[in-house]
């Protein structure tokens, strides 16, 4: 497939990620936007890390170009999992504290 | 000898910083004994160097320079000779004088104000002698600017009376306007000719060209003016009688106010050069010895009466270095320290018994309490006056007859003024000294005759006045010229002799001797008095309110002065500067209380915010050239 493709579907993902982040109040589904948007990144990646190891393939069939773009790929997994389960955790505590998970809740800490 | 010159300023320096630093731990005898000792003991080097003078001529003894910069040079360096000495026997022995005098007369004061007092007058000494021991005009400038200080802080010596402070201010600014002149004078010989030392200056003085020597000598006349309290200057000179007695005997009197005078005498080769300079001079001291005489005429505070008399004789000295009489002017500066510094500590005996009382209507009939004051003062009137063979006399007599020489027209203007003063010395003397006594019965009961530390001095320059003047004798009377032999290798002598010459000092001397008799008489007819008004009113209210001089100063440049300072301050600096500044603080203020709204704490314009810029600055990086060539386009 070409890559136009995948590039195209990753910017779809990420508008919509940027969209809900900007958009919503609810805060778990601001998290799901923001995985979204990441999960946009690491598709790119792989396709990239895709794209470059075929044409290296042609000239070398020993190669692994790109193959580093898909370790990172999984770095950026655990990292996002980290901070879902940290985010989760503030969420939680925020839950517990406001009976809400309206972010705009969270303006009270203003003045 | 030579080596002992720096030590004549050294110890009143070593006097000042002793009683200065350690006048709250010495003892008042201490004080007393240090402060007049150093200037007996500069008094002792002064003679000894005067003899050494008189023998061997001037010297000038470099030290160090002062200002080296490539080939232009400020030599820190004493010039002594025989002009220069003769002030600093003045200074020195004047000076020892009314120390000894002032540790009497200030006995009252709190030791810690009485040491004060004492390391002001050596640093005034010291200064003075700086004065008149620099080998070039910088020093001069130096000492000159050292007397002014220390004449301000003797002024306001009583510091927590106001208008005494006024007084000192006065006195300081006025001072101010005169070294301004002078300053500019030293900078105009400075670029003219490259240096301030005295004997290249007077060297090279006849390459400057006429305007040149003209602005010169009219500038250095300027800051005598200042100093030397002279017409428009002199209001400063009457306010000074705020400081103690003896401040005005030693500094208003005696030596600072002839500072003036020693400049233009030892600037005797660049006035030569310019007559315009010269008349300058000679009207200017002549119209002030005549307005200030008139002013004495009716004035009631007995210090007043004998300030304006200080400025009426230095006023003499200046036409006769006018005149072109130079060592006729430094004579004058002698016997006038003697007999004036003389009246001033009579005068602070008289205050001193009428426990602090100034004002002569209140006095009267002193003679048989104050026996010693009476004589000494009386002998003082008398020099003053120019009674016959006293010193003032003789000093007066030779202005008169040099003035003649160079005009008849000044001459009689001088004559008029001469009489003025004998006719105000006189008031002043039959209203303190005779008639009744118009104080109230405690001052009565309070007078007495002050102690020996007072009346030494006294009797001393009562000598002195009386027979200080031999030194010179007129041609009517043998005539040698002692003074004027010792003087002529710095100032050349211009006294006319010859037969006509004596027969108008015999004319002189029986006009003087029968116009004082007439003078004394009719005065001793009209304020020897038991009764005395002091209403005045039309002409001698206008003497009496000092031709309203300090009014008309004080309406034409005080306060227009005043007026550009308040506007000054109410429009330039509260409303402009100020503004500036406080808008600047206002628009700060208001600009973050609007920018502080952006930060509404709503997550999501946070985050509207960062995905906008990040927008803009993609927007931006992909189309850096286009914005590139655009800016370049503008600027």
């Amino acid at each position: 497939m070409p890559i136009q493709y995948y590039i195209a579907l990753a910017a779809c993902l990420f508008c919509i990620g940027v969209v809900g982040v900007v958009t919503r109040r609810n805060a778990i589904i601001i998290f799901m936007c923001i995985e979204l948007m990441l999960n946009a990144v690491n598709l790119l990646l792989v396709a990239f890390s895709k794209m470059h190891y075929s044409s290296a393939l042609a000239v070398n069939t020993h190669t692994n170009a790109g193959i580093d773009a898909q370790l990172f790929v999984f770095f950026i997994m655990v990292v996002a999992a980290a901070e879902v389960s940290v985010g989760l955790a503030i969420i939680v505590m925020m839950y517990r504290n406001v009976h809400s998970v309206d972010i705009n809740f969270l303006n009270r800490l203003k003045n | 000898m030579i080596s002992l010159i720096f030590l004549v300023p050294f110890f009143p320096l070593i006097g000042f910083l002793i009683n200065g630093l350690f006048r709250r731990s010495l003892s008042k005898t201490a004080i007393s004994i240090i402060g007049s000792g150093v200037i007996l003991l500069s008094f002792i080097i002064s003679i000894i160097l005067f003899f050494d003078v008189k023998d061997n001529g001037g010297i000038v003894v470099h030290y160090f320079n002062f200002i080296n910069v490539e080939s232009f040079q400020i030599p820190f360096a004493f010039q002594v000779d025989q002009l220069s000495v003769i002030f600093l026997l003045i200074i020195t022995g004047v000076g020892f004088l009314i120390h000894l005098y002032s540790t009497s007369y200030m006995h009252a004061e709190p030791t810690e104000h009485f040491g004060r007092y004492f390391s002001y007058l050596n640093l005034f000494v010291f200064s003075m002698l700086l004065l008149v021991l620099g080998a070039n005009y910088v020093i001069m400038f130096i000492g000159w600017e050292g007397v002014g200080l220390c004449s301000y802080l003797l002024i306001g010596f009583w510091f927590k009376n106001d208008s005494y402070n006024y007084a000192a201010t006065k006195a300081f600014v006025m001072n101010r306007i005169g070294d301004l002149g002078f300053l500019l004078a030293i900078f105009w010989i400075l670029n003219r000719l490259g240096t301030a030392t005295y004997t290249e200056v007077f060297q090279q003085a006849s390459s400057l060209s006429p305007s040149d020597a003209t602005a010169i000598t009219l500038l250095l006349f300027v800051g005598a003016v200042g100093k030397s309290a002279q017409i428009p200057l002199y209001t400063w000179l009457p306010d000074a009688m705020a400081g103690p007695t003896p401040v005005s005997a030693l500094i208003h009197a005696a030596t600072m106010v002839t500072a003036g005078i020693y400049m233009i005498a030892r600037s005797n080769v660049l006035y030569s050069l310019s007559h315009l300079s010269r008349d300058v001079v000679a009207i200017v001291g002549l119209a002030t010895a005549i307005l200030a005489a008139t002013i004495a005429l009716y004035q009631n505070d007995f210090k007043k009466v004998l300030a304006y008399s200080t400025v009426s004789q230095l006023g003499f000295m200046f036409l006769a270095l006018g005149v072109g009489a130079y060592t006729t002017g430094v004579f004058h500066v002698m016997t006038h320290a003697f007999f004036k510094a003389l009246l001033f500590l009579g005068a602070g005996s008289v205050i001193h018994a009428m426990n602090g009382e100034q004002d002569i209507t209140k006095m009267g009939g002193l003679r048989k309490k104050l026996p010693i004051t009476f004589f000494t003062f009386l002998i003082g009137v008398l020099a003053i006056s120019g009674f016959p063979f006293t010193s003032g006399f003789i000093s007066k007599d030779e202005i008169l007859v040099a003035t003649y020489a160079h005009s008849p027209m000044l001459f009689w203007f001088a004559v008029f003024a001469a009489a003025l003063t004998a006719i105000y010395m006189f008031r002043l003397l039959m209203l303190v000294f005779y008639g009744g006594f118009r104080g109230t019965h405690e001052q009565e009961h309070h007078l007495h005759e002050s102690p020996l530390a007072m009346t030494i001095p006294l009797i001393v320059l009562a000598i002195l006045s009386a027979v200080g003047g031999f030194v010179q004798l007129p041609e009517a009377f043998g005539g040698h010229h002692y003074f004027n032999d010792f003087l002529s290798p710095v100032v050349p002598a211009e006294v006319p002799e010859g037969a006509g010459v004596a027969t108008k000092e015999y004319y002189l001397l029986g006009g003087t001797a029968v116009g004082l008799i007439i003078i004394a008489l009719a005065t001793y007819k009209l304020f020897a008095v038991k009764k005395f008004t002091r209403v005045y009113t039309g002409f001698k209210k206008i003497l009496a309110d000092k031709w309203y001089i300090d009014e008309l100063y004080n309406s034409i440049i005080v306060k227009p002065l005043n007026s550009i300072a308040g506007f000054l301050n109410t429009v330039i600096d509260k409303s402009i500067i100020d503004g500036i500044v406080n808008g600047t603080g206002r628009f700060v203020n208001y600009s973050a209380r609007q920018l502080r709204l952006l930060q509404s704490g709503q997550v999501g314009n946070y985050i509207l915010f960062m995905v906008l810029s990040i927008t803009v600055l993609f927007l931006v990086f992909w189309n850096q050239e286009i914005i590139l060539a655009f800016l370049q386009k503008i600027f």
